[in-house]
């Protein structure tokens, strides 16, 4: 399945000489032309998988196989097949836009002819042709990281890694790239590894999500497939008066186990119930609320199934261990 | 493919970024000269010392820019490759088809084109200044490729300093140890005119001494094969272990497989 444009990983580690195992013998594969979304916290090893997968960082141990070749034995053809947007988009500030775009594309042995339409095509389809002879310095977040793609498909790869391509950007520039990446895969076929942190991120673009968190993976589907292991939905009620809040959360236990929240009391709903059935109960109960929501189970539940911990937990987790290092 | 257009253009960048940014372009182009300058119009009457090699401070002390010149290189060639490291931009340049001694070569080809320029820059003022080049023509032609060698030796040093070191701040700091070399040398003096018996053997100890006695020969003296063999002789052994240690340094720095 890795021949042409998939990738295969079997038993992948990595260990850092002085520091913990990054990855922890992992397993997945990406069929070609598939959206890979690879969820988790910082520090849960994502970014090292797209090193080790990208040919910047030998493993410790297991394969790997992107395209069809050895990511250890064959790095050379792999990079020839891959696209590349790293966590940070590494950009000289004193070029412009068009000047990385030649000089990606020169180092990247796109024939010369070719070169000014190409550079001029990728800054007209990442919304950057107005600003291609500004220098770097003054971008914004967002044009850096489309400039970022732009250079990574210099090159038409058939393998585009994405390490967190959204992190810091505000809604419309996450949309447009969204919309980008998905264009890809449906006009070009082009097979795209994802990391994120973001649940929707990964919910919206991915055809299969992997959940990784301290090295391992911990579950991998379809989206709609994890959600639906998690199953039940969870009903949400806000108290129409806080001191009802106690007697409400009380109640609500008849029809499903409590959940943690400080906002509202919500239970993950029991099989078979519907919010019908609770909104006559309630009704019945002479309870009164001010909203009453059901809601469809998120990949952050299934993180939480999975790992004890929110997504939002575990990066809170993640940073405080990094502080402490330090 | 070759490798060529890869070499080009990553001198491009490095001479782009150069012109770009005047805080490294301006002062290896001024601050040589006015040092120059300055000892020149303080130091003349040094010249009437017995034994002094010329009349003019000012054409004695043309040779010091060409070596100074390359210190800056060295730094700003040095700072540039540390930010790429910093940056993760080495990263970007380990993910194309760019072979590590094509980055290598392009990095340097890009110092050594603004070696040239400077080599021009202070040969011009030197002669627009009334320094008479004893040598003529064929020693210009010689003193520009000694420039060139010059560049190249001391912008691999500053490579091979920012690979190892992969800071810029760090590459600022080593600065000062380099300049103490230029100062501890026969800048400001012939050797055999030094007095002070510590200084002469530091300065006889030290291989800027030669390299700066091979230009002044050019300018000052004549054809002079001592000391043009002294001179290519210190330059390219430094530059041939400035070479080898750059490339051993960047094949551990793009750790790709």
């Amino acid at each position: 399945m890795a021949g042409d444009n998939g990738i295969e990983v079997h038993g992948l580690v990595r260990e850092y000489r002085k520091g913990p195992r990054a990855v922890d013998g992992i397993d997945l594969a990406v069929a070609p032309g598939e959206i890979y979304g690879f969820l988790g916290p910082n520090g849960a090893g994502k970014s090292t998988t797209v090193h080790v997968l990208t040919t910047l960082l030998p493993p410790t141990a297991g394969t790997a196989c992107v395209g069809g070749f050895d990511v250890v034995k064959e790095g050379p053809r792999v990079r020839t097949l891959i696209g590349v947007a790293l966590q940070e988009a590494a950009l000289d500030p004193l070029l412009t836009g068009r000047d990385h775009l030649r000089l990606q594309a020169t180092l990247q042995n796109v024939p010369k002819e070719e070169r000014p339409a190409r550079a001029e095509e990728l800054l007209h389809r990442v919304g950057l042709a107005d600003a291609a002879d500004r220098k770097v310095a003054g971008y914004s977040g967002g044009m850096k990281r489309r400039l970022d793609l732009a250079l990574a498909l210099v090159h038409s790869p058939k393998i585009l890694f994405l390490d967190e391509p959204t992190t810091g950007l505000d809604p419309q520039s996450r949309t447009a790239l969204w919309e980008e990446v998905a264009l890809l895969r449906r006009e070009a076929g082009v097979t795209v590894f994802l990391t994120t942190q973001y649940l929707e991120e990964a919910d919206v673009l991915a055809d299969r999500v992997g959940i990784i968190d301290n090295g391992r993976i911990v579950a991998e589907g379809t989206p709609a497939a994890l959600k639906a292991e998690i199953g039940r939905p969870s009903l949400h009620a806000v108290p129409r008066r806080e001191e009802d809040r106690a007697k409400i959360a009380d109640f609500l236990t008849r029809f499903g186990d409590p959940l943690e929240s400080t906002r509202d009391v919500a239970i993950r709903l029991r099989d078979g119930l519907g919010l019908t059935d609770i909104v006559r109960a309630v009704d019945a109960g002479g309870l009164e609320v001010a909203d009453l929501e059901l809601r469809a189970p998120t990949l952050d539940d299934v993180f939480l199934a999975k790992t004890g911990r929110t997504l939002e937990g575990a990066a809170e987790e993640a940073a405080a261990e990094e502080h402490g290092r330090r | 493919m070759t490798s060529l257009p890869q070499v080009e253009a990553i001198a491009r960048r490095s001479l782009v970024r150069t012109a770009r940014s005047p805080a490294s372009a301006i002062p290896p182009l001024v601050f040589p000269i006015a040092l120059m300058i300055l000892y020149s119009a303080g130091l003349q009457s040094s010249t009437t010392l017995p034994g002094f090699p010329t009349d003019s401070f000012l054409a004695f002390m043309l040779a010091v820019p060409f070596i100074q010149g390359a210190l800056f290189s060295t730094m700003i060639s040095g700072t540039d490759l540390a930010k790429d490291v910093q940056t993760g931009f080495i990263n970007r340049l380990a993910l194309t088809a760019l072979r590590d001694w094509a980055l290598l070569v392009g990095q340097l080809a890009g110092v050594v084109a603004l070696g040239v320029v400077q080599a021009v820059f202070y040969l011009s003022v030197g002669l627009a200044l009334g320094v008479h080049i004893a040598t003529g023509v064929p020693g210009v032609l010689v003193l520009f490729v000694f420039a060139l060698i010059v560049s190249l030796s001391f912008g691999a040093l500053g490579a091979f300093l920012a690979l190892r070191l992969g800071s810029g701040e760090s590459i600022q700091a080593m600065f000062p140890v380099l300049f103490v070399f230029l100062f501890i040398s026969s800048m400001n003096a012939p050797r055999n005119l030094i007095g002070v018996d510590w200084f002469r053997t530091a300065a006889t100890l030290n291989p800027v001494s030669y390299m700066i006695e091979c230009v002044r020969s050019l300018i000052i003296v004549g054809w002079d094969p001592e000391a043009l063999v002294l001179g290519f002789g210190f330059i390219g052994g430094i530059g041939i272990v400035s070479i080898a240690l750059a490339s051993r340094a960047l094949r551990l720095r793009m750790t790709r497989t």
